[in-house]
C-alpha cells in the first residue's frame, strides 16, 4: 500500500498536475485567440461550421474599416485622455489626503477615515441615479469632464486606503529630520513620501487607469454625441442589439485594440498587480 | 466589476480593522491635545474630501430621498412625494421578484464554482516551479480583460452557430448542437453564468495563492509523519489556516455577484421579454429608459440593503467558525 502512494506522488502525480493545469488554461485562453482570429477574418466567414482558428484567408479589413470608417482613433484618445486625467487627478488629490491619514494627528482623523472607506462599501452602480441628477444640475452630462469627475470621486476611497498603508510604513524618523531641517509639510508630502512610497503609486495608478479605461455603466448612462464616446462604448454599439447582422470581425478587431495595450500593461507590471490584490486580502 | 470587488473587500478589512485603532486610549493620543490647532492636515484633506462629499455622500443620501418620490428630471415639473409607494411597488411587482430570482440563480452558481475552482488550480500551482507564473498570468487574463469586451465575445461563444454549440454538438455529441442559448431563460442564464465564472477564477485563484504561503510548512510535515493522506492534512491543516481568506473571498464573490449588470446587459439585455433580467438591469431599465427614477431608486435601495445584511451575517459566520477552531 505505501509503497503505491509514493509512486502516485512521484512523477506521475506531477504529469497528472500539469495535465489538469493546462486544460485549465486552454478554456482561459482559447476565447482570446478565438477573438483574435475572428478579428483576422473576412465577415463571410465568421460564424461558419466548423470553426477556424487559423483566419483562411487572412486579412486586415476589419481594422482597416475600423480604422478608417469607425473613427476608432477618435474613441481611443477619448478614453485615454479621460483615464490618464482621472489616474493623474486622484493619485494627487488621494495621495495628499493619505498623506494627512498616516502623517498627523488632528480631530476626528479615524472619524473622517471610516466615513471615506463608505465608499468602498457602497457599491457604484448604486449611486448612479442620484449621480445622473448631480450632473445633470452640474452641466456635466454628455461630457468627458462628467466621466472624469466621477471616475476621481469613485477611485478616492480605494487608493486613499491603499496609499496610506504605504505612507504608514515609511519611517517617522526621515520626517522629523526633515522637519527640523526646516522642510514643510509640502515638502516634506512631495520631496520625501511621494519618491518613497512609489510601489504603491505604481499600484494604484495601475487599478484607477483600468478601472477608468474599462468603465461602461456611468459612460453609458451619461455620454451621447459621437465625439465624447468611449472605446468600451464604440464596442459595444458595434455589436448592436441583434445577433445576426453584427459584423463580428469589426467588433473583435476593435476590442483587439482596446484589450491588447491593458494586456500588455498587465504582464509588464505584474507584480503591482498582485501587490494590490493582496495587501487587501492577507493583511490581518 | 473585479476591480471593485476588490476594493469593496479592502473597506470591510479596514473597517474591522479601525475601531480598535480609534478606541486605543492613552498616550498616542495626548501629545496631539496639547499641541496648538494645527490647519495643515485639514488643507491635505481639502480637495478630496469635498469632492467626496459633494459626489459620492450627498449621493447616498439623495438616493434614499428619491426612493421616496415618484422623482421627475425633466423641466420645471416637480417631484410628487409617495412615502413608501414605490417599496409597495416593487415588492409587488412580479418581475421585481423574477429578477431577485435570477439574481439569487447567478449568486449560487457563479460563487460556488469560482470559489471551490479557484482553489483547486491555487492547490494545484501552489508548488513553486518554473511554469508557475506562465500559469498565473493565463489564469489572471480574463480578470484584466474588459468586462464590455468578454461579454460581447460570449455572446458570440453562444451565438447558435457559435464554438460552444459546436463543442457541445459536433465534437462531444452531448447536445444536439443546435441550442439557441441566448433565446430562453435557464439557458441564457447558463451562458452569463458561465462567462462569471470564467472570468472570476483567476481572482479567487491569486488570492488563495497568497493566504496557502501562509500555511505553516511546518505543520504539514508533522501531519505527514503522523501518516495523514492528502485530504486529511488538507482538512486538518491547510484548510483552517486559510479560513480567513476562504470568508473573505465569499463576501467578495457575494458582493459582486449582486452586481451583475454588463454581462446580462450586453449578452441578453434582460431579454427574451425580460426573463434573464436580474436586479440591476431591471433598475436601469426603470430609471434611464422608463425615468422612472424614484423607483429605480428605491429598487437601488433594496439591492443595497441586501448586499449589507449578507454581508454582516457572512462576516459572523465565518469570524465564528475561525473562533471555534482557535479554542
Amino acid at each position: 500500500m505505501t509503497a503505491g502512494r509514493r509512486r502516485v506522488s512521484g512523477i506521475p502525480a506531477s504529469v497528472a498536475r500539469y495535465l489538469l493545469l493546462s486544460a485549465g488554461a486552454v478554456v482561459m485562453v482559447i476565447p482570446f485567440v478565438y477573438l483574435l482570429s475572428t478579428s483576422f477574418t473576412e465577415n463571410t466567414f465568421v460564424l461558419t461550421m466548423p470553426p477556424k482558428f487559423i483566419p483562411d484567408p487572412p486579412t486586415l479589413a476589419n481594422y482597416e474599416q475600423v480604422v478608417a470608417t469607425q473613427d476608432i482613433g477618435r474613441y481611443f484618445a477619448n478614453s485615454l485622455l479621460v483615464a490618464v486625467t482621472s489616474t493623474a487627478i486622484s493619485l494627487l488629490v488621494s495621495s495628499m489626503m493619505a498623506y494627512a491619514f498616516a502623517r498627523f494627528s488632528f480631530r476626528f482623523k479615524e472619524t473622517i477615515f471610516r466615513v471615506l472607506l463608505l465608499g468602498l462599501m457602497i457599491p457604484a452602480i448604486m449611486l448612479i441615479i442620484p449621480q445622473f441628477v448631480l450632473a445633470k444640475q452640474l452641466g456635466l452630462l454628455d461630457s468627458l469632464g462628467g466621466l472624469i469627475v466621477f471616475y476621481v470621486a469613485g477611485s478616492l476611497s480605494l487608493n486613499t486606503f491603499l496609499l496610506r498603508g504605504f505612507f504608514e510604513t515609511i519611517p517617522g524618523e526621515l520626517d522629523q529630520a526633515m522637519q527640523v531641517d526646516g522642510a514643510n509639510a509640502w515638502t516634506r508630502y512631495w520631496r520625501l513620501a511621494i519618491p518613497l512610497a512609489k510601489p504603491g503609486l505604481a499600484t494604484a495608478t495601475i487599478f484607477t487607469f483600468l478601472a477608468s479605461w474599462d468603465e461602461f455603466a456611468w459612460a453609458l448612462t451619461i455620454t451621447n454625441s459621437p465625439e465624447n464616446r468611449t472605446l468600451p462604448i464604440a464596442i459595444r454599439l458595434f455589436a448592436g442589439e441583434g445577433n445576426n447582422a453584427v459584423q463580428w470581425g469589426v467588433v473583435f478587431a476593435a476590442s483587439a485594440i482596446a484589450v491588447v495595450p491593458v494586456i500588455i500593461v498587465f504582464l509588464v507590471f505584474q507584480r503591482y498587480f498582485v501587490q494590490g490584490l493582496t495587501s487587501g486580502a492577507i493583511k490581518g | 466589476m473585479s476591480i471593485s470587488t476588490q476594493a469593496t473587500g479592502l473597506a470591510t478589512r479596514a473597517a474591522e480593522a479601525t475601531p480598535s485603532a480609534a478606541r486605543r486610549p492613552g498616550p498616542p493620543a495626548r501629545p496631539a491635545r496639547r499641541r496648538r490647532f494645527s490647519p495643515t492636515p485639514y488643507l491635505f484633506l481639502a480637495p478630496g474630501i469635498l469632492l467626496f462629499a459633494v459626489t459620492i455622500l450627498y449621493p447616498m443620501v439623495q438616493a434614499f430621498q428619491m426612493s421616496f418620490f415618484d422623482w421627475k428630471i425633466v423641466g420645471s415639473a416637480t417631484s410628487e412625494f409617495l412615502g413608501l409607494d414605490n417599496y409597495a411597488r416593487a415588492l409587488g411587482d412580479e418581475q421585481f421578484w423574477l429578477a431577485s430570482g435570477n439574481t439569487v440563480v447567478y449568486i449560487v452558481a457563479t460563487v460556488i464554482p469560482q470559489i471551490a475552482l479557484g482553489l483547486i488550480v491555487a492547490l494545484l500551482l501552489h508548488k513553486r516551479s518554473p511554469v508557475q507564473p506562465l500559469y498565473r498570468v493565463l489564469y489572471y487574463l480574463p480578470v484584466v480583460t474588459s468586462w464590455v469586451v468578454v461579454s460581447l465575445l460570449f455572446r458570440f461563444l453562444f451565438a447558435d452557430e457559435g464554438l460552444i454549440n459546436f463543442t457541445l454538438g459536433d465534437l462531444l455529441h452531448v447536445t444536439s448542437g443546435d441550442t439557441s442559448w441566448l433565446a430562453d431563460r435557464w439557458t441564457g442564464l447558463a451562458a452569463i453564468c458561465a462567462l462569471g465564472i470564467w472570468k472570476g477564477i483567476g481572482w479567487s485563484m491569486m488570492i488563495f495563492l497568497a493566504a496557502l504561503q501562509g500555511v505553516p510548512q511546518s505543520l504539514l510535515e508533522a501531519a505527514t509523519m503522523d501518516g495523514a493522506n492528502r485530504w486529511q492534512r488538507f482538512r486538518a491543516v491547510t484548510l483552517p489556516a486559510i479560513r480567513a481568506a476562504l470568508g473573505f473571498v465569499t463576501v467578495m464573490l457575494v458582493i459582486g455577484g449582486f452586481n451583475v449588470f454588463i454581462s446580462v446587459y450586453l449578452m441578453t439585455g434582460g431579454g427574451p421579454a425580460g426573463r434573464t433580467d436580474v436586479l440591476l438591469t431591471y433598475m436601469y431599465r426603470q430609471a434611464f429608459e422608463f425615468l422612472d427614477l424614484g423607483y429605480g431608486s428605491a429598487v437601488s435601495v433594496l439591492l443595497t440593503l441586501a448586499i449589507f445584511v449578507l454581508s454582516v451575517i457572512q462576516l459572523r459566520v465565518f469570524r465564528d467558525r475561525s473562533g471555534e477552531v482557535l479554542s
